[in-house]
């Protein structure tokens, strides 16, 4: 085993079914080490089983699972080298912050005076120094958060897993917090993979992101990649808002294709080799607003939300309805207008399905 | 696991080379084999001529090589397995085919001296020998499968399995072939005949003035008391919850009272207020100048008294079903405009049709099982428990006709016990949520409201009436002849002798032996159930359901049917307990295990599953996480469960009663005994101090109880919600 190998996780071909039901259809993934990996999808999509998997609390039907080059498809979760943040945090009631974050250790029979001077360090990582002889329940939602953190670092995992970290928070206190687990994450060089179904908080926090749907991987790349290549009309609708507008592609040149939208001849982005029927990718904020021209398409706005730094559209044009996001508030369109929605093409995607 | 395979092959080769393999005269432990020198341990059974023990020792031995040759570990632990099971297998099967006396299986094969004096029931060395092999089979069956199993949850399981076979199906098993058994062998055609006899399923009470077969009789009175009990119950129930009554705490009164009372007290309390000499019925009698009757000791005398007794069962549940309805539901109802009265007929009443049938189920059951009522009240009404009680100790002992009764009563339990499941367990209309639901049930409407109060506090009041008739008949000369005031009945049965310090009493002997043997199965009731609860709640393993099928068993099969088995199952070798102490013990663990059981299930459900992964992804095995994070959580379910397995050791007889014996004599047998006699003072003053002793253990239990839920509920409620 290798230095480089450390931390690492692969899966070959792993399938997990619970009797008639497939939760992961034969699923190849892998982590660098040092990563800080995402798995966001919708409910249901496979990725807490995945993370489960990992951890050794469930155990794959097929395949087979490395961490740090080492087979451990049949260890269960007592014999792996993994330690998790639970969603709920699952700090044991019973025992005082301090026998919380020694726990992994004592039961590893570490000695008593080694175990709590790694447990001191660990909630000085967090933040948490002096708080050790209290019980969980007298502490807040976010520092009891970082109690479960400090609890799965002392262990030095070879991968941290973290299952919703943040669910139980409110929203301005997780943003804080996302920060801080990153903050940690590379600090300690930790592998760490991440469960999430929100994807501006998978944006904000991962080096690479693996989007999955219907037990199995959609799309895996950094933020950047997927939110500007999104290689399906889910990925697109799904990391940031995008409308799809149909269109047909008539023929493809290098990295660009010509394309019929309503009649109208378009040359957009395109690095597939496919033609037909495909969707255009429009963000709404891509897209302008302004008096009817002859220019981009004409619609009427039907709904008008003002938010204060932006005004939200609805406008039903000839390809449908398209939801605009303008930053311009000080003169806005009202409802019932007529206006023409324009756009460049050098923002626009194409994805065929 | 290496190791541990190989502890547990030591252990049983020492038992089997150095412990008694059979039952020694003076007891399970007794230490006397040693001092006479008696070579009894199995290996000198062995030499001694008695060759069957030879693969006892061979499979400890090979065990052995086997784990000390083979290096891989799965292929050592399949060896182990298969070796292990052969070997257990051939002891059981010695056990069960070399006995003393009856008939025989291969009784052409097996011929010489030493089979044909067959061997005593199996002991100490035994017991140990075969557990020890559970274990290294268990042990090896989480080391062959893929990977690294859980020795001690594996372990567990087999252990929960294999008690409840020998001792809820091996029992039971028992009947079966009794039922089958015809003089000097087994006949299948004798069976059907005896079993539909008219004698047990007859109809001829509906066109005639005969009776009825007695199967059809207890199913009568079980429906009867399951639609009554439901009925009044639902009446508390709703007084309780939608009414401003204001007695309601002596409402909660009453769902104690039944856990309580020995099943046949409400029986003699009716005795002295309806019967010959009772009470109400001598007021009657000269009030309207007729004859006393004898209605008590019949049909009616019964029902009466089933209803007395188990409507605070269906009050229980049912007050849980009508608290269960989503008060936004009704609140939506009446917004849409209906009234009271059609928001309870068209919203409520449908919610609670599940809760309504299984009230009826419960009752149904318990009625069928009831024993005491049926004995003291039922000499003009024969129903099936009693009338296997009778085929057991009667005049003319004929257990081939017990043995088909137990199996008519089996039939109809387990239909209704399965009916239960199927149809209730698939159905769901619950109603709470994890949404916090802040909206106020409506109240009844008036006609609704005066219909239950015209129930239900009539029915109170008579309750309450049978309850001072206990306490009141203890003091009095002789009911119904002489009523003036006496200690004589408490003096006779808890007299202590100051002078020469002895407890003079008759009834102490089987009261010190009902709180020892209580008090030794209620540990060990709760340690089996809420085991099982965990395996069952936290464990995923191949056969769960029909292992929780198994567990729960044993309650629906009636007290009676437990009794009449186990004197036929452990009467003889290999397992011979029936006179010990130690098979009181085991009735009542198996018997009450149901209750620990689901009260371990509930408590283990409100524990987040995730505190048990968490401990375990931080490296802890399974036993370390029992230990350390789910028991120290589970105080108040433990104590619950204790309590509960002690109370119902006391108060139970149906089963106990087959099974006492002159050397260990229990309270409610001796009771049951004394009201035979006609002595209802001696028994109802034995009566009101068991329910005293029993409500000051439960006071005792419940104040620790409660010292601890409180500061555990705040805990846990905090870290989840926060």
């Amino acid at each position: 085993m290798t230095n480089t190998t450390i931390g690492s996780v692969r899966f070959d071909n792993v399938v997990k079914k619970y009797g008639a039901v497939t939760a992961l259809k034969k699923l190849d993934l892998s982590v660098e080490p040092g990563k800080l990996v995402t798995l966001l999808g919708p409910s249901g999509c496979g990725k807490t089983t995945t993370l489960r998997l990992i951890a050794g609390l469930e155990m794959a039907t097929e395949g087979s699972i490395h961490i740090g080059g080492e087979d451990v498809t049949h260890l269960t979760a007592t014999y792996r080298k993994v330690s998790m943040v639970f969603q709920s945090y699952a700090l044991f009631p019973h025992m005082t912050v301090r026998e919380n974050v020694a726990y992994g250790l004592t039961v590893k029979s570490v000695p008593k005076a080694e175990a709590a001077e790694k447990a001191e360090n660990g909630l000085e990582l967090v933040g948490l120094k002096g708080f050790g002889d209290r019980l969980p329940s007298e502490l807040s939602g976010g520092q009891q958060q970082r109690v479960a953190v400090a609890r799965a670092i002392v262990l030095e995992p070879e991968v941290l897993l973290l299952d919703e970290p943040l669910s139980n928070l409110d929203a301005k206190l997780r943003r804080h917090v996302r920060e801080e687990i990153r903050q940690i994450q590379q600090r300690l060089g930790l592998t760490a993979v991440y469960v999430t179904h929100d994807q501006e908080e998978a944006m904000a926090v991962s080096d690479n992101i693996i989007v999955m749907r219907n037990a199995e991987i959609a799309q895996q790349g950094s933020p950047h990649d997927l939110y500007e290549k999104p290689n399906s009309e889910f990925i697109a609708d799904f990391i940031g808002d995008a409308n799809l507008a149909p269109c047909e592609i008539s023929n493809y040149a290098k990295d660009e294709a010509t394309i019929v939208l309503n009649d109208k001849k378009l040359k957009v982005p395109y690095a597939g080799t496919q033609t037909g029927a495909a969707k255009l990718v429009l963000r709404p904020h891509h897209l302008k607003l302004a008096e009817p021209s002859k220019q981009g398409f004409e619609g009427e706005i039907t709904y008008a939300a003002y938010l204060g730094k932006e005004i939200q559209y609805t406008i039903d044009t000839e390809m449908g309805e398209l939801f605009v996001v303008s930053s311009v508030v000080s003169n806005p369109f009202a409802i019932g207008n007529r206006v023409s929605v324009q756009w460049d093409n050098a923002h626009t995607r194409l994805v065929t399905s | 696991m290496k190791k541990l395979s190989l502890s547990w092959l030591m252990i049983g080769l020492v038992s089997f080379i150095f412990l008694p393999w059979h039952m020694t005269e003076d007891g399970f432990l007794d230490a006397a084999w040693i001092v006479d020198g008696l070579p009894s341990t199995g290996l000198f059974q062995m030499l001694a001529g008695q060759w069957w023990h030879l693969p006892a020792l061979l499979t400890f031995i090979i065990g052995i090589v086997l784990q000390l040759t083979i290096p891989n570990p799965v292929v050592r632990a399949k060896a182990t397995l298969l070796s292990s099971s052969i070997g257990l297998l051939l002891i059981a099967v010695q056990g069960l085919i070399i006995v003393r006396a009856g008939p025989r299986l291969f009784e052409m094969l097996l011929t010489g001296e030493t089979i044909i004096a067959g061997q005593p029931g199996m002991g100490l060395g035994a017991g140990l020998v075969a557990l020890s092999l559970l274990f290294v089979i268990t042990t090896s069956i989480a080391q062959s499968g893929k990977g690294q199993g859980d020795a001690f949850v594996i372990g567990a399981i087999g252990l929960i399995v294999s008690l409840v076979g020998i001792f809820v199906f091996y029992p039971v098993m028992h009947i079966l072939i009794q039922a089958f058994q015809v003089e000097g062998g087994y006949a299948l055609g004798e069976f059907f005949p005896k079993f539909f006899s008219a004698d047990i399923w007859g109809l001829s009470c509906l066109v005639g003035n005969h009776t009825c077969g007695v199967a059809i009789n207890s199913l009568f009175l079980a429906v009867m008391t399951g639609a009554g009990t439901t009925f009044l119950g639902l009446s508390f129930a709703l007084i309780f919850t939608r009414t401003n009554f204001r007695a309601k705490k002596l409402l909660r009164i009453l769902t104690v009272l039944p856990i309580i009372t020995p099943p046949f007290v409400i029986g003699l309390a009716l005795i002295l207020l309806f019967g010959r000499a009772g009470t109400v019925t001598e007021f009657v009698a000269e009030l309207l100048n007729i004859e006393p009757g004898r209605w008590v000791y019949g049909f009616w005398g019964v029902y009466f008294a089933q209803l007395l007794s188990f409507t605070p069962i269906a009050f229980l549940v049912l007050i849980g079903v009508v608290q269960g309805v989503s008060p936004s539901m009704e609140e939506a109802s009446q917004t849409l405009d209906a009234d009271r009265w059609q928001t309870f007929r068209y919203v409520s009443l449908p919610l609670m049709r599940p809760g309504l049938a299984n009230a009826f189920l419960l009752g149904f059951i318990e009625s069928l099982a009831d024993f005491g009522n049926p004995l003291v009240l039922g000499s003009g009404y024969s129903v099936l428990s009693t009338e296997i009680f009778f085929a057991i100790v009667g005049s003319v002992a004929d257990p081939a006709k017990a043995a088909i009764l137990a199996i008519a009563l089996l039939t109809l339990t387990l239909s209704a016990f399965m009916a239960q499941r199927l149809w209730l367990g698939k159905k769901s209309y619950a109603t709470i949520t994890g949404k916090a639901d802040s909206g106020q049930n409506a109240s009844l409407n008036p006609v609704l409201r005066t219909i239950c109060y015209a129930t239900a506090l009539p029915w109170a009041a008579l309750t309450l009436v049978v309850y001072s008739m206990i306490i009141f008949g203890s003091f009095v000369k002789l009911w119904g002849y002489n009523h003036s005031f006496t200690w004589d009945h408490y003096i006779r049965a808890f007299g202590i002798d100051f002078a020469s310090g002895r407890f003079s009493g008759v009834a102490w002997d089987s009261y010190f032996t009902t709180l020892t043997i209580s008090s030794i199965a209620a540990p060990l009731t709760a340690l089996v159930g809420l085991a099982t609860a965990y395996l069952l709640v936290r464990q995923k393993f191949v056969g769960k359901n029909a292992f929780e099928f198994s567990t729960m068993l044993s309650f629906a099969i009636p007290g009676t049917v437990i009794g009449v088995s186990y004197i036929m199952a452990f009467n003889f070798p290999p397992i011979e307990l029936t006179g010990t102490s130690i098979i009181l013990i085991i009735v009542f663990v198996f018997r009450n295990m149901p209750v620990g059981v689901r009260g371990g299930i509930a408590a283990m459900s409100q524990l987040d599953k995730s505190l048990d992964e968490a401990s375990i992804t931080l490296g802890a095995n399974s036993f370390t996480t029992v230990k350390r994070v789910i028991l120290p959580l589970m105080g108040p379910a433990i104590l619950a469960a204790l309590t509960y397995s002690f109370v119902r050791a006391i108060t139970s007889v149906s089963a106990v009663i087959f099974l006492v014996s002159a050397k260990h004599n229990m309270a409610t047998s001796f009771i049951v005994g004394r009201v035979e006699n006609g002595e209802f003072g001696l028994a109802i003053a034995y009566s009101a101090v068991l329910i005293i002793t029993m409500l000051a253990a439960i006071l005792i239990l419940q104040l620790l109880v409660g010292a601890r839920k409180l500061r555990r509920t705040d805990r846990v409620q905090q870290t989840v919600s926060a």
